[in-house]
C-alpha cells in the first residue's frame, strides 16, 4: 500500500526549499523501494514551519517540520511514513497548538487538499454553497450574505450584503463581478496563499456573487508579483469550466458565467477599487472620483460587485452553513472570522483564523511567539503601509474593526507586522511618505506633491533642523493630505506617520537617537 | 485571452515589428486592451520597444499619447532590453523589519551595481512586496522567489 505524504507547493514554502525537499522524498523512496504517494498541497498557513511534511495515517495527519533537504534521510530512517520519532516529529497536525487555536472557516480546506483536485474541493465541502445557491433567487442569496454580517475583507469593512443588493438593484443589460486580488500591503499574502491553496473557494465564491446578481462575466485582478498564484488560479479556472462549474451554464443552471484572470502591473494604488476599474480597462491606473459607485456605474460603465479575495472566499461557507453560523463568531459590528497574517520580524509568522476580537497581545505573543530576532517587541504595524504603528503597550487591543479605529488605527486586510528594537519609526514615518511619493496616481495635489514634502520634512526632523516648527508643519501637511485626498493612499498615509509620532514621539527629537 | 503572468526569461527574441503584429492579434476581441497589449509585447520581447506604441496605437484604434500614458504608469513595463539578469528585493515594511536595508547595500557592493539603475547585465531593482512576508527579507531571482534571503544566496 501506497503511504500519502502531503509536501506544500506553496510559493513561501518553495522560496525555502518544498521543491528540494519533494525531490528528495520520491527519490528516497525509490531508493528505499518504499510506496509513497506525494501530494503538493498548499500550505497550512504555519510558514515559521515550513517545509512541513504530513504523513497520512490511521490516526491523521502527523506533522514534520521545518524539513531543511538535508533532513530528508533521517526521516525515513526514523520510519516517518509510519509516524516514526523524529527530533522535528510534531505529531498529530491538528492538535498542534498553533492551529488547534484557530477557527478556520474561510481557511477551511487551505493546506488540507490538493490544489487543483475538484474532487478533493467536493469531499471536503466545496460547492455546497454554490448548489444551494442556484436553486435560490437573487434576492434570497443577497438576504443570506447581508445577514451573515460579511464586510469587506480589503480593508475598508463595507457590508457586503449592501453592496450587493445595489447591483442586484441596478436595471443593466452586462453586469459585472471583480475580484480584487492586487493584495499590496507589505504583511499581507492571505489572498494569495488562498488562491494558491484553495483557488476553487474564489471561483465559487465569485460564481454565487454572478449567480446573486445577475452577472455574466467576472475578472479577478491578480498582482503580478504573484506568478505562481496566477499560474494556478487560470489553471482552476479552465479544470471549473471543462466540470461545467461555471461557464455557459453554472451547474447546469441557467446562470452563466464566464470568468478571466487579469494581471496587474506593479502599481500599488490600483488596489484601489476604482484605479482597479481603469486597469481592468487597459487605462493608467488612476483613481475616479465617488458617486457613481460602481455598484452603480462600474467596470465598462456597468454596475458591478467588487470584493476582495477574502470577502467572495467566505461566501461559500456562509451558503454552506447558513448565515447564523457565521453571524454567531465575532464581535459588536464586526462578525464572523478575520484572516490575520503575522509577518515581518516574528517568530512564529503566517496565517491565523480566528474570530474578530481577538487581542493583539495572543496574536504576536502566544501564536507569533514574539521577534525572530529575540531583542525586545518594539513597533506593530497593522493594516498594511497605511496602517497605524502601535507600540508595545498598547497590545491589549482587541482586533476588529471598531476598536482599531478607536485606537487610532485600521484593521485593514489583517496583516501584522513586527518591529524588534532596531526599527527607528522616523525612518519608517519617512518610507510611508516616499511610498506614497511613489505610488500615488498623481490625481490629487495633496497627495501626489503633499508626500514629497512630507518626505523632506521628516528628513529634516531627523536631521536636527527647526525641529518643533517642522513637526508642526508636519501634521499640517497630513490634515491636508487627509481631508484633501480622495482616496485612501494620500488619505491614510498620514496614519503611519502620525501614530509613529504619538507612539514613539522619542524617535522624532531631531537625531538624538541611538 | 492570453495567459500572462510576467516570467523573467534569461534570453528574449529582438524586437520586430512583425512578431509584434502577431503578438497583438491574438488580443483583437479583449476588451480595453492596451495595457493587455503592452504587457504582452514585454512578455515576447522584454521591454516595449518604441515602435510598438505606434503599433499597438493603430491595431486598437486608440492615440499613441494613450499607450504612451500606459506604458509610463505601470511600475512592470520597461523600454530598455531586459538584463541578462534580474534580482529583486522587497524593501516594504515587512521585509524592512527583517533587514531589507542592510541586505540591499550588501548587494549593491558585492556586485558594484546600484538599485534601480540599468544595467546590460544585472540588474537590482526595489520591490515592493512578494506576499511572502512572514519569512523575509524576500527577494526574487530570475523569476524564482527567495526566502530569508541573504547576499550570499542572491548571488550565489
Amino acid at each position: 500500500m501506497s503511504t500519502v505524504v502531503y509536501i506544500p507547493n506553496d510559493s513561501a514554502a518553495i522560496s525555502i526549499g518544498a521543491d528540494q525537499v519533494a525531490a528528495l522524498v520520491a527519490q528516497e523512496a525509490v531508493k528505499r523501494s518504499l510506496k509513497v504517494t506525494i501530494v503538493r498541497n498548499g500550505t497550512r498557513g504555519a510558514l515559521w514551519l515550513e517545509t512541513l511534511i504530513e504523513v497520512s495515517t490511521p490516526q491523521g495527519r502527523i506533522a514534520y517540520g521545518p524539513v531543511q533537504p538535508e533532513d530528508v534521510s533521517s526521516l525515513f530512517d526514523a520510519d516517518f511514513l509510519n509516524g516514526g520519532a523524529h527530533p522535528l516529529a510534531l505529531g498529530l497536525t491538528d492538535q498542534i497548538a498553533w492551529f488547534a487555536g484557530q477557527d478556520r472557516v474561510t481557511y477551511r480546506r487551505v493546506g488540507i487538499i490538493d490544489p487543483l483536485s475538484l474532487k478533493d474541493y467536493e469531499a471536503h465541502g466545496g460547492l455546497v454553497g454554490l448548489r444551494k445557491a442556484v436553486k435560490q433567487s437573487g434576492a434570497d442569496i443577497v438576504a443570506e450574505v447581508t445577514a451573515s454580517g460579511l464586510r469587506g475583507r480589503g480593508g475598508a469593512g463595507f457590508p457586503a450584503g449592501i453592496k450587493w443588493k445595489t447591483v442586484l438593484d441596478a436595471k443593466a443589460d452586462q453586469k459585472y463581478v471583480c475580484c480584487n486580488a492586487d493584495e499590496g500591503d507589505s504583511g499581507t499574502f492571505a489572498d494569495r496563499i488562498l488562491i494558491e491553496a484553495d483557488p476553487f473557494t474564489l471561483i465559487e465564491g465569485m460564481a454565487i456573487a454572478a449567480v446573486a446578481v445577475g452577472a455574466t462575466e467576472g475578472f479577478v485582478y491578480l498582482r503580478s508579483e504573484y506568478p505562481t498564484a496566477i499560474k494556478r488560479l487560470c489553471d482552476a479556472i479552465d479544470i471549473a469550466k471543462s466540470a461545467g462549474v461555471i461557464g455557459s451554464s453554472v451547474l447546469g443552471s441557467a446562470h452563466a458565467f464566464n470568468l478571466e484572470v487579469r494581471v496587474g502591473a506593479g502599481s500599488y494604488v490600483c488596489g484601489e477599487e476604482t484605479a482597479m476599474l481603469e486597469s481592468l480597462e487597459g487605462k493608467r491606473g488612476v483613481i475616479r472620483s465617488k458617486p457613481p459607485l460602481p455598484a452603480i456605474a462600474g467596470l465598462f460603465g456597468k454596475p458591478t460587485i467588487i470584493n476582495n479575495v477574502l470577502t467572495l472566499a467566505s461566501v461559500p461557507a456562509i451558503l454552506a452553513d447558513g448565515a447564523g453560523a457565521y453571524a454567531a463568531r465575532g464581535t459588536g459590528r464586526s462578525l464572523g472570522t478575520q484572516v490575520f497574517q503575522l509577518a515581518g520580524n516574528i517568530a512564529r509568522g503566517g496565517i491565523i483564523e480566528t474570530a474578530f476580537g481577538i487581542t493583539l497581545e495572543t496574536l504576536v505573543k502566544t501564536f507569533g511567539g514574539g521577534t525572530l530576532s529575540g531583542k525586545p517587541l518594539r513597533a506593530i504595524q497593522i493594516g498594511g503601509p497605511l496602517g497605524a504603528y502601535f507600540n508595545s503597550s498598547q497590545l491589549n487591543v482587541s482586533m476588529d474593526y471598531e476598536s482599531l479605529a478607536a485606537a487610532g488605527g485600521m484593521l485593514g486586510h489583517g496583516g501584522v507586522v513586527l518591529f524588534d528594537d532596531n526599527v527607528d519609526l522616523a525612518q519608517q514615518a519617512k518610507f510611508a511618505m516616499e511610498f506614497c511619493a511613489l505610488e500615488s496616481c498623481g490625481k490629487c495635489t495633496p497627495c501626489r506633491l503633499g508626500s514629497t514634502r512630507g518626505a523632506e520634512t521628516i528628513e529634516k526632523i531627523i536631521s536636527g533642523v527647526d525641529v518643533p516648527a517642522n513637526k508642526l508643519l508636519l501634521l499640517d501637511l497630513c490634515e491636508v493630505m487627509t481631508d484633501g485626498s480622495l482616496c485612501a493612499m494620500g488619505g491614510l498615509t498620514p496614519l503611519p506617520v502620525k501614530s509613529a509620532m504619538n507612539n514613539f514621539p522619542e524617535d522624532f527629537t531631531g537625531g538624538a537617537k541611538k | 485571452m492570453a495567459k500572462l503572468w510576467g516570467s523573467f526569461r534569461m534570453s528574449y527574441p529582438s524586437w520586430s515589428i512583425e512578431e509584434g503584429t502577431q503578438v497583438l492579434s491574438s488580443l483583437k476581441n479583449v476588451q480595453g486592451p492596451v495595457l493587455i497589449a503592452l504587457q504582452a509585447i514585454q512578455e515576447r520581447f522584454g521591454y516595449v520597444h518604441d515602435e510598438a506604441v505606434s503599433l499597438i496605437a493603430e491595431t486598437f484604434n486608440v492615440s499613441r499619447a494613450d499607450v504612451h500614458g500606459v506604458l509610463t504608469y505601470y511600475h512592470d513595463l520597461r523600454t530598455t532590453p531586459s538584463p541578462v539578469r534580474l534580482i529583486q528585493i522587497c524593501v516594504a515594511e515587512a521585509c524592512q523589519a527583517v533587514g531589507s536595508r542592510d541586505l540591499v547595500a550588501a548587494v549593491e557592493k558585492k556586485l558594484g551595481k546600484k538599485i534601480d539603475q540599468s544595467y546590460a547585465d544585472v540588474e537590482i531593482k526595489s520591490a515592493y512586496c512578494f506576499g511572502n512576508c512572514a519569512l523575509g527579507p524576500a527577494a526574487m531571482v530570475d523569476g524564482q522567489l527567495m526566502g530569508r534571503a541573504s547576499v550570499e544566496k542572491i548571488t550565489a
